[in-house]
């Protein structure tokens, strides 16, 4: 499972770098997405992989451990605001600027 | 009630004013002007009695919801927390009080926003754990996101784009980092990593080393150092001046964020991660500081030039952060003045636009400039105390930098940058205010307006001259609570033992 893990987020944060580096701004916030989800797996995945467990202390001798969960439903939401911000301003940069490029020319 | 509730009192302050202005109507313009400048008062008059209660070397503790470190969520006021709270208050009443000559009135919601972006700054100074830290950057990142969009307009969104694109990134790369080292320690607490990282085994011990130096970049991204900078002169230049001006202590926050973990979590008592950050400060240091010198002597636009100078007293302060106790109490002294500095420049090049509504704040002369002797003698002194010439404070601020870091290099690089940056403003106030009597240089072409100096513009830049004055003339008990800080950020012991109680 460790290995599967990793190699989602890898794929996820190696596409996600790649879109970043791209010129358009629908390229670029798809990249920002799908990096972001990758460092929500990883964060999620730092507090050890548990299958089964109960996130409290109990008779179970390991419990799967809760603070990364709320830290990830944390950086979902807000990643989710952040995204929504980010789609809007290339609405507006496409209709101030008239293209989509980022640099807001066309080279 | 300021011992028992004090740190958290400059959050709950703008975000309840916030709250507040969001339900006013919107013709309702004056009320809420009222209302958003006494939140600022009044918080200013808290970051005085934070400081104040914090002078004598006490740490104020609030665990929110009472739950017991490391459990719970911290905020923690030391010294050096209200210094910054208290700076940034200063500055962000000067800029609102300037953002009444108009600037508010761009767009629906600059108030709001405004308080949001005062919250966001506070909780980033007071938060005592990694994670909160990076939910109050998210907070003042969304909040400075609109606020630099704030009126629209072609390269006003075009700068707002990279700047928004490449904080989100940095967003992510915090949170990998912050990912790393709970993986690697277990915890998130500032106070309780400093005490883990001593005890960690030789597997974590590069997870931890790799979160450590991530969460660098993620601070040079916002403060603007060496070879993150690129982003910092479009957004601050394109921005409205109010806007700029509160800016200036944003770069502040990364170094902040930078001074916290490299004196507490990567701190003397860290085992074998102890001073993580400190080789690579000088040489960023140094690097920043002559890029912030080449852009200010290249700069066509005195909003260009200022910003271009913050990126040159980001250098001068890393530098200072890296030269031990000494450093780092002249640095804390050089960071009020070079925020108050920077922002009057950049008010000043928002009046400059105001006055000359075709050629803006660019370096040109202009034959009838209306009241070239107050926006003249304002320039010269905003150019005097950023450049650090004597009779103020970033004078003494940069000699003790200098006594501090004994180096060649340092000497040199300091030196050279300042004089470039003398030279930067002398030629722009030439170009800008003495050949204003010459002869015009541009066509008058659709020059039909020509607007007065506002009401409000004049006292928001000779507030932030005042407190430059009030900064060299206290330099002495200045100078005293920063050596004071400096000694007690550097002995992180009192800090664990006042978050974490006995264990």
């Amino acid at each position: 499972m460790e290995i599967l893990i990793a190699l989602i987020i890898g794929l996820l944060s190696g596409c996600g770098v790649y879109l970043l580096l791209q010129a358009r701004t629908f390229s670029v916030v798809l990249g920002l997405t799908l990096l972001s989800y990758g460092i929500n797996l990883f964060l999620f995945a730092t507090g050890r992989l548990v299958i089964g467990q109960p996130p409290v202390l109990s008779a179970v001798s390991s419990p799967a451990d809760p603070l990364p969960q709320a830290l990830v439903l944390t950086a979902i939401v807000i990643g989710f605001a952040m995204t929504a911000f980010a789609i809007m301003l290339s609405l507006r940069a496409q209709a101030e600027l008239g293209n989509d490029h980022v640099d807001g020319e066309q080279p | 009630m300021i011992t028992a509730h004090g740190p958290i009192l400059p959050l709950i302050l703008p975000l309840a004013v916030a709250i507040l202005l969001l339900f006013l109507p919107r013709r309702a313009q004056r009320l809420t002007r009222m209302l958003s400048v006494a939140g600022s008062v009044v918080q200013v008059g808290l970051g005085l009695l934070l400081l104040r209660t914090v002078a004598e070397g006490t740490q104020l503790v609030y665990r929110l919801g009472d739950w017991p470190a490391p459990y719970g969520i911290m905020l923690v006021v030391d010294r050096l927390a209200a210094w910054l709270l208290l700076t940034s208050a200063l500055l962000a009443l000067c800029a609102l009080i300037y953002a009444l000559a108009g600037g508010d009135r761009e767009g629906r919601y600059f108030h709001v926003l405004f308080q949001m972006q005062i919250f966001g700054i506070s909780g980033a100074f007071v938060t005592g754990d990694l994670f909160n830290l990076f939910v109050f950057f998210e907070v003042l990142l969304i909040s400075s996101y609109s606020l630099l969009l704030h009126g629209g307009g072609g390269p006003r969104t075009r700068a707002g784009l990279h700047y928004v694109i490449l904080n989100l990134l940095g967003s992510a790369i915090f949170l990998l980092a912050a990912g790393l080292i709970y993986s690697s320690c277990g915890s998130l607490n500032f106070a309780h990593l400093a005490q883990l990282m001593a005890g960690l085994d030789d597997s974590q011990l590069a997870l931890a080393r790799t979160g450590g130096l991530l969460l660098l970049v993620v601070f040079a991204l916002k403060a603007g150092i060496m070879p993150l900078h690129l982003w910092l002169p479009a957004a601050y230049s394109e921005t409205s001046a109010p806007i700029a001006a509160l800016f200036a202590i944003m770069t502040k926050i990364g170094l902040y964020a930078i001074l916290r973990m490299s004196t507490l979590v990567f701190g003397s008592s860290a085992g074998s991660l102890a001073d993580l950050y400190l080789p690579w400060l000088l040489p960023l240091a140094l690097l920043t500081l002559l890029i912030g010198a080449a852009g200010a002597l290249a700069a066509a636009r005195l909003g260009r030039l200022a910003a271009y100078l913050i990126i040159l007293s980001v250098g001068t302060l890393l530098t200072a952060f890296a030269g031990g106790t000494g450093g780092i109490a002249a640095g804390l002294y050089y960071l009020p003045h070079s925020t108050f500095a920077a922002a009057s420049l950049f008010l000043c090049a928002g009046a400059l636009r105001r006055c000359r509504p075709v050629i803006g704040d660019q370096l040109i002369a202009d034959g009838d400039l209306p009241q070239p002797l107050i926006m003249g003698g304002t320039f010269f002194l905003a150019a005097m105390a950023i450049s650090g010439l004597p009779p103020f404070s970033g004078f003494i601020a940069k000699l003790l930098i200098l006594k501090a870091l004994p180096q060649v290099l340092v000497w040199g690089m300091i030196l050279t940058t300042a004089l470039a940056a003398v030279i930067a403003l002398a030629r722009g106030g030439n170009q800008i205010f003495l050949a204003a009597s010459g002869p015009m240089t541009l066509p008058r072409g659709g020059k039909s307006v020509v607007l007065v100096t506002s009401l409000w513009e004049v006292p928001a830049i000779a507030g932030l001259l005042i407190l430059i004055f009030i900064l060299t003339l206290a330099a002495g008990p200045a100078l005293e609570f920063t050596q004071d800080t400096a000694r007690q950020i550097l002995e992180p012991a009192n800090y664990i033992q006042a978050v974490l109680g006995g264990g």
